[in-house]
């Protein structure tokens, strides 16, 4: 299957892009997301990725992992907002 | 008028406007546009706007480059304006919010609400304005001879949000 991963804000400059489309095994849940993109981006960006403050959208929908990836999402890491 | 992006509902029939924009706004245009839409219905309107700093805690700010979640952004103004319908029974709510580069002075956000009387307009005005700045999906980078950062999320403006949900949450009129 295929999802559409996206960085926004200080995640972008973290990762050097603004996101890509990775193609995953049928079933991959989020653990498997990043694992991908642990090989793919390297420790230091996984952990950015990771900490507690990013928030994760499926889809463009707020969404707590763990959760199974179906094919065509689009899954985002939001670094906290700051709008207004 | 280029990245315009617009979204109305009707909840309870309270007109919403929402635009996520490059271009800057007309605030007396947009009262003078709830005038119209609403004649005697409205006995109040209140509004604020937000306008970008000269300086932040260190030093004099140059551009602020403001990031959204196109789609994501525009529904997550959306659910606070509808949480605040749900609250006060307001007529009409208006927001704008700029996105890409602003200089200082320049008008970056806009909320603008019709109601009844006065308190449900003040409170609705002040409600969206300051989940504004804790859900609405945008990032602000501040641009200054020094260089660059995102601007980091605020301890107040969470704080300021928490009050909205606590035992000493203002009265809601009805």
């Amino acid at each position: 299957m295929k999802v559409d991963v996206r960085f926004f804000a200080s995640l972008k400059d973290v990762t050097g892009c603004p996101g890509f489309a990775l193609t995953l095994p049928d079933g991959t849940d989020f653990e498997g997301l990043c694992g991908a993109l642990d090989q793919r981006l390297g420790a230091a960006a996984l952990t950015a990725l990771r900490a507690a403050s990013v928030r994760v959208a499926r889809n463009q929908t707020l969404e707590d992992p763990p959760f199974q990836l179906n094919d065509g999402d689009e899954i985002a890491f939001l670094p906290p907002v700051t709008g207004g | 008028m280029t990245n315009e992006t617009r979204s109305a509902s009707t909840v309870r029939n309270v007109r919403t406007d929402i635009r996520v924009q490059e271009a800057d706004f007309s605030p007396p245009d947009e009262y003078q546009a709830v005038r119209e839409r609403l004649g005697g219905a409205a006995g109040a309107v209140a509004s604020f706007t937000g306008l970008v700093r000269d300086h932040a805690g260190d030093g004099p700010v140059s551009v602020l480059h403001l990031e959204h979640y196109p789609g994501m952004t525009e529904r997550s103004i959306t659910a606070i304006v509808d949480q605040a319908i749900a609250r006060w029974p307001i007529l009409d709510a208006v927001v704008i919010h700029r996105v890409g580069a602003l200089a200082a002075a320049e008008q970056i956000v806009f909320v603008q609400v019709a109601a009844g009387h006065r308190a449900a307009a003040f409170a609705a005005c002040e409600f969206i304005m300051d989940y504004l700045k804790t859900e609405a999906v945008f990032w602000k980078r501040e641009a200054a001879a020094a260089g660059s950062r995102w601007i980091e999320a605020s301890g107040e403006d969470r704080a300021r949000v928490s009050t909205w949900t606590s035992a000493s949450a203002p009265a809601e009129p009805r």
